[in-house]
């Protein structure tokens, strides 16, 4: 896909007589540079992260609420008339209140949700923890699978069986049910960790579920790919020449599992939004008064029929930013593994 | 041979122990998790904790408690739930089974046929409008969370359009015995059957179309082609064939873990009492010897769909025999 317009590029100058080639972050940076799908999809997430970073300026100056507390017995003014946000139902029996549909103006600009508060604050808010935790997410699964998998695949012996073996059987457990069950035991109390106390609404905890459970499906890759580039020509050069290990590792090994690293970074990102969604629409990811796009989706649940857009609003902006993230995950795969799609 | 596939059964069991130990340590040993005092419920008297922890075994070792459970569960199979009490685990699981196997099953067949077809339809278009078309769509399924599209389905099938000749069909939520009635049993699973299989058309519809493009550059297509051997000969018996096997991978790997309840956002949003759902109700109520079971389930449909992809690869690509 993305193959086309990395064909087109102009013939490199780096022939002609120049000193040096490039260095990798140059390469890259121009390769993610001179593809439209690269340049417009980092476009639209910086302009996402922008967006739910002005939340707090929203809900004060655009919406005038606060997205966190129930409005039920809010009034705002439409067309001149005073409006209850919770509104007589004029459905079936006329019994009980539906929240307002959107406005499509400032306050209330997608309706509000069964508490009476307003969506769209809710949506920016949310936005900024399931962005918060997909990223954080990301980095703890990077760096967990770097360490055993390079631990595993340089080590190689009795470290290496046993690391290998435990990826196995952590691949063989169903990632949901293995981060249902985290969340079931760790949420709903108060974790000490030495100085360190996690009320069981911190963002502290889906993070590091959902970072735990993704490491097994990238430390196999990394393993791999260090025991390939352990016995490669350069590194037994290295050994040759009387290099330490640690030396080895550090400026040989671990740069080059760095590219497969960055190649997992967009992916996984995408792939932890949806599972913080999954899991707090399960009720076992973020937790009140916490609000991610996950728990609004389950907040829409209950109104599906009667307003459907408190469901369909954080669906879409998951899908979107999804949709960016793999974009531009795949452009970046491109450049950095020229090998593995290159369409032609 | 034979030790080849003793060996194979011997890691089978030591995978299966291993997952029965992690969930068990999960749910036992983690600080704080204290079983009695979930049972118990909320701000029981001490002496009534203590009363369940003795009540149910749980102030015995916890190696002693192990045994003890996988003795009930799979010697004398009468383990009870903690939840409910009375309520025997193994005739649950079993008799939820059929709702998830339906689901999973029919999915799958739908995701194969369309994932293949978008695969080899857009590789054999590759760059042109139908590939460009087919990928965008796949993309854009890929982004989708399942239970959100489940959502939107019962949205506009359930309400919205449910009174127009397009949507009238559909039956309310839920799974239909097949044995009690056929028809509603595939009326019923038509939209959940989409639901679960869309994204998995994605995945294997982008998956197939690299592996063969990949393919296309390899000595024997060459080789192929200059023999005249038609392209969409080389395309369908050559490529395809090579490209299909980490295809087969996955396809074992996801219907394993689906059928051992990973379908469960699929069964909740669709009103499908499952494995998957079963699942997550125990867990939900803590309830221990539910979730020990239908772990150990889960983990039994991946270890087996490990082995038999395994199988199915070697007939694919006869090069694996060798190892």
């Amino acid at each position: 896909m993305t193959s086309v317009s990395t064909d087109k590029l102009p013939p490199s100058p780096t022939g002609e007589g120049v000193s040096a080639p490039d260095g990798p972050w140059k390469r890259l940076s121009a390769g993610l540079l001179s593809s439209p799908t690269a340049v417009l999809s980092g476009i639209g997430l910086i302009l996402i992260v922008i967006a739910v970073l002005l939340a707090p300026l929203y809900a004060n100056h655009v919406a005038h609420t606060d997205p966190f507390r129930s409005g039920l017995s809010a009034k705002i003014e439409i067309d001149g008339k005073k409006v209850p946000v919770m509104q007589r139902s004029t459905e079936g029996l006329g019994l009980g209140v539906t929240p307002i549909g959107p406005t499509w103006s400032g306050e209330y600009m997608l309706g509000a949700d069964t508490q009476g508060r307003d969506v769209m604050a809710r949506m920016l808010y949310g936005g900024r923890s399931s962005l918060l935790i997909a990223a954080s997410a990301t980095m703890l699964t990077l760096v967990l699978a770097a360490i055993i998998g390079v631990a595993a695949g340089y080590t190689g012996g009795l470290v290496d069986g046993v690391l290998s073996n435990l990826i196995d059987m952590m691949w063989a457990f169903p990632v949901y049910l293995l981060a249902i069950s985290l969340s079931i035991v760790m949420i709903g109390k108060t974790i000490v960790l030495g100085p360190i106390e996690l009320s069981s609404s911190s963002l502290i905890i889906p993070i590091t579920i959902i970072g735990l459970v993704y490491v097994p499906y990238v430390a196999r890759p990394v393993r791999g790919r260090v025991m390939a580039i352990k016995n490669s020509d350069f590194v037994l050069a290295a050994r040759g020449l009387g290099v330490r290990r640690h030396r080895i590792l550090l400026r040989h090994i671990l740069p080059n599992v760095l590219s497969t690293l960055i190649v997992f970074a967009p992916m996984l990102t995408a792939l932890n939004i949806v599972t913080e969604s999954a899991l707090s629409f399960l009720s076992v990811g973020v937790q009140a008064p916490n609000a991610s796009w996950g728990t609004i989706l389950q907040d829409g649940q209950a109104l599906l029929y009667s307003r459907p857009t408190v469901a369909l609003a954080p669906g879409i902006a998951i899908m979107v930013t999804v949709l960016l993230l793999n974009l531009f995950g795949d452009v970046l795969r491109d450049v950095l593994d020229p090998k593995s799609a290159r369409g032609r | 041979m034979l030790t080849n596939f003793l060996s194979r059964l011997l890691r089978m069991v030591i995978v299966m122990f291993g997952i029965s130990v992690i969930t068990f340590l999960i749910f036992f040993a983690t600080p704080g998790s204290d079983p009695a005092a979930r049972i118990a419920g909320r701000n029981a008297a001490p002496e009534t904790i203590a009363a369940v922890r003795h009540d149910f075994g749980l102030d015995r070792p916890l190696y002693v408690q192990y045994a003890l459970m996988m003795d009930r569960l799979f010697i004398t199979r009468d383990l009870t739930s903690f939840a409910n009490r009375g309520q025997k685990i193994v005739p649950t699981i079993v008799s939820a089974a059929p709702a998830t196997l339906s689901l999973v099953a029919g999915a799958a067949i739908l995701w194969m046929a369309l994932g293949a077809m978008t695969g080899i339809i857009a590789a054999a278009f590759r760059n042109r409008l139908p590939d460009k078309i087919l990928m965008g769509a796949s993309m854009m399924a890929v982004a989708m969370p399942v239970f959100w599209v489940g959502e939107m389905i019962n949205l506009v099938t359930q309400s919205r359009l449910h009174d127009t000749w397009a949507f009238s069909w559909v039956p309310p939520l839920g799974y239909v015995p097949f044995t009690s009635d056929p028809a509603g049993w595939f009326l019923a699973l038509v939209f959940p059957w989409i639901c679960l299989a869309l994204l998995y058309i994605g995945l294997y519809g982008r998956m197939l179309r690299t592996g063969i493009i990949e393919t296309y550059q390899e000595d024997y297509i060459r080789t192929a082609r200059s023999k005249g051997l038609s392209a969409r000969r080389v395309l369908l018996k050559h490529a395809t064939r090579t490209a299909i096997i980490p295809i087969v991978i996955m396809f074992g790997m996801d219907f394993g873990v689906l059928v051992g309840g990973a379908a469960v956002l699929t069964e909740v949003v669709f009103g499908i009492n499952g494995v998957g759902r079963l699942t997550y109700q125990a867990l939900k109520a803590l309830d221990l010897p539910m979730i020990m079971a239908t772990v150990l389930y889960a983990s039994f449909f991946v270890v087996v769909a490990n082995a038999i992809v395994d199988v199915l690869c070697v007939m694919i690509d006869p090069r694996m025999r060798r190892k």
